[in-house]
């Protein structure tokens, strides 16, 4: 008689709905015709999601470790999976959109067919499309949401390669630009693969170092040897294999290639999802497993947040693609939030967590809204994304630059947007740990950062628009769902943001 | 044979994985090197489940084959459509993305 094992299913919910909804998908897309299969798999994904983030809510307030102790349901595994479902529906809604390419969709019609052919140009114009993305995009979620929450390295890497996977395709998948796109999924498709190596490498040093792969017992093991040379070289790789995920220089070379060549509702999603997901686990690995040998690894992520501040507010000033100046300026974020992981100390004590959580779903709905207005300038059949064809966009449609200031001012940390209030967080939970030269850097670095933010705003207000600029396109129902719903919480989140800075604080415990 | 031989034999082949990865150009190859490196870990894990004396080893064995064996789906697939496209697998050639 083998007993089964323990498995709170109450707990699962979220994770359950979410990758049942993608399994749905895929039969969808067996047995549905395929004239209704588009508006199909848009519901089932948008069900799924939404179905996640209302079971999630429904979990606030759960402290448990289930599934044999694989699986941690604590408030901050519940905080980050509520984020990622609702940014993951938002993000749906963006993939949804279908009035503003003249076919209809951003996604191509059939990704087998190669670009440049005959067979391609006949497709371009047809209003069919690979509505694989949906499912896809769902699996993606699930394993962003199985990531935040997994207690043990084995889990950690199934999620991480459950996450990865999908938006390898996904990035390949743009209806303009084909070549661009499969370039990006290529790229994102090799490093992507070299990096989770390393995490595997790590994660097999750290098991032979401590004879465990659960986190609790990683942890009292390394309280009880000290710090072997095994386990440090382990948590070295295993960082290195999660920084690459979150976009952190210096293992960011894929970034500015993938934003730039994936269609831009999948670079919405990866901004915003991924980076959380990918801080989810960064946090838990360090506090959870590596809490007790804090020294270790301090030394490293302090010289890693510098890094990615300096490169990715310098470089970001030299771009003049946009969807390539925010990949820079995501690089810089993730420094940013570097300085939040600083800010918790050991014991589990300090403000960090609950102000890292906090700029994560903040910077997470800002930057999906960015992405989101990118779509929405077009000229030919493609988007606008250089630089200097926003110039005097402010005159041809005074809402659309509005709604894109808005999002610059927060993305540059200024007071009354979401931005400022999270960056506060962050720099105040590392000063509290003592790590002001950080902050220093930190504000320098922030000042940098807002030239380029500034300088699109500039573009837009006070420059003579081209006679032969882009259009601007008039968004359907989605994509307007969207914008309204991220500018709103970038202005809520600056002005009143007492009530979800409480809800993070009190969500901000680890169990394991 | 002790099991230090095994680790360092697997560190030997984790290397030039890594080293394949950074040198090759054709983009079938330096996928080739990071199947090397995940079997390298293969033998790490297996060789560390023997002197652990735990199961856990083992099983993540096996799970990095099914992920490595969905991956080179994945993998495949990308690198299929661009081949199809651009006649040429190198990664040197996909270079429209810079700066």
């Amino acid at each position: 008689m083998i007993d089964t094992p323990e498995l709170s299913l109450a707990a699962l919910a979220p994770l359950l709905f979410v990758l049942g909804a993608a399994c749905v998908g895929v039969l969808v897309e067996s047995f549905v015709p395929r004239e209704n299969r588009h508006p199909v798999q848009v519901g089932v994904a948008l069900a799924g999601t939404l179905g996640g983030l209302v079971t999630t809510l429904a979990l606030a307030g759960e402290r448990t470790v289930t599934a044999e102790g694989a699986l941690a349901v604590d408030g901050a595994a519940v905080f980050l999976q509520a984020t990622i479902a609702g940014l993951g529906a938002l993000a749906v809604l963006l993939f949804a959109e279908r009035s503003l390419d003249p076919a209809r969709s951003a996604f191509v019609a059939s990704a087998a067919v190669p670009a440049g052919t005959a067979r391609d140009r006949e497709l371009a114009t047809s209003e069919q499309v690979q509505t694989e993305v949906y499912p896809l995009a769902t699996f993606a979620i699930g394993g962003m949401m199985l990531f935040v929450s997994a207690n043990d390295l084995l889990v950690m890497f199934v999620a991480l390669e459950v996450l990865s996977l999908p938006l390898y395709l996904i990035c390949g998948m743009a209806r303009r630009r084909r070549l661009l796109s499969q370039e990006a999924a290529v790229k994102y498709f090799l490093l992507g693969a070299f990096a989770s190596a390393f995490f595997l490498y790590g994660l097999a040093l750290v098991y032979g170092a401590t004879g465990s792969i659960r986190f609790s017992e990683i942890r009292a093991a390394s309280t009880a040897e000290g710090t072997g040379t095994l386990l440090v070289l382990g948590l070295g790789l295993l960082v290195v294999g999660l920084m690459f995920k979150a976009s952190v220089a210096p293992f960011h070379a894929w970034t500015p290639d993938v934003y730039q060549g994936a269609p831009t509702p999948v670079t919405a999603f990866m901004a915003a999802c991924t980076k959380v997901a990918a801080f989810g686990a960064i946090l838990r690995l360090l506090y959870v497993a590596f809490g007790t040998s804090e020294w270790t690894w301090r030394p490293l992520v302090y010289g890693i947040a510098i890094v990615s501040m300096v490169v990715g507010a310098v470089l970001a000033l030299t771009q003049t693609d946009l969807k390539r100046m925010l990949a820079y300026s995501s690089i810089a974020h993730a420094g940013f939030l570097l300085t939040g992981v600083i800010g918790l100390g050991g014991d589990g004590g300090g403000s960090g967590l609950a102000a890292t959580m906090f700029y994560l779903l903040a910077y997470g709905l800002t930057t999906l809204g960015a992405f989101a207005v990118l779509t929405l300038v077009r000229e030919g059949d493609g988007e606008a994304t250089h630089l200097s064809r926003w110039a005097g966009l402010a005159r041809r449609s005074p809402l659309t630059a509005a709604v894109m200031a808005l999002f610059m001012l927060a993305l540059a940390g200024i007071p009354l947007t979401s931005g400022f209030t999270g960056k506060f967080a962050v720099f105040r939970a590392a000063i509290d740990a003592g790590a002001w030269p950080l902050v220093v850097v930190a504000v320098l670095a922030s000042a940098v950062a807002a030239f380029f933010y500034l300088r699109v705003m500039v573009l837009m207000y006070f420059s003579d628009p081209a006679p032969d600029g882009p259009t601007v396109g008039v968004p359907g129902l989605p994509t307007t769902i969207v914008l309204a719903v991220t500018a709103t919480a970038t202005l809520v989140l600056g002005i009143v943001p007492g009530a979800v800075l409480d809800l993070a604080d009190q969500a901000a415990i680890f169990v394991g | 044979m002790s099991l230090t031989h095994y680790l360092v034999l697997a560190a030997i082949l984790f290397t030039i994985g890594a080293v394949g990865v950074l040198v090759r150009r054709n983009a079938i190859v330096v996928f080739m090197c990071v199947e090397l490196m995940l079997n390298a870990v293969n033998l790490t894990l297996v060789t560390f489940a023997r002197s652990t004396g735990t199961i856990d080893g083992q099983i993540m064995a096996l799970f990095v084959m099914v992920v490595a064996a969905s991956e080179v789906v994945v993998g495949l697939a990308i690198i299929m459509s661009i081949y199809r496209t651009r006649r040429s697998a190198s990664v040197d050639d996909a270079s429209l993305l810079k700066y």
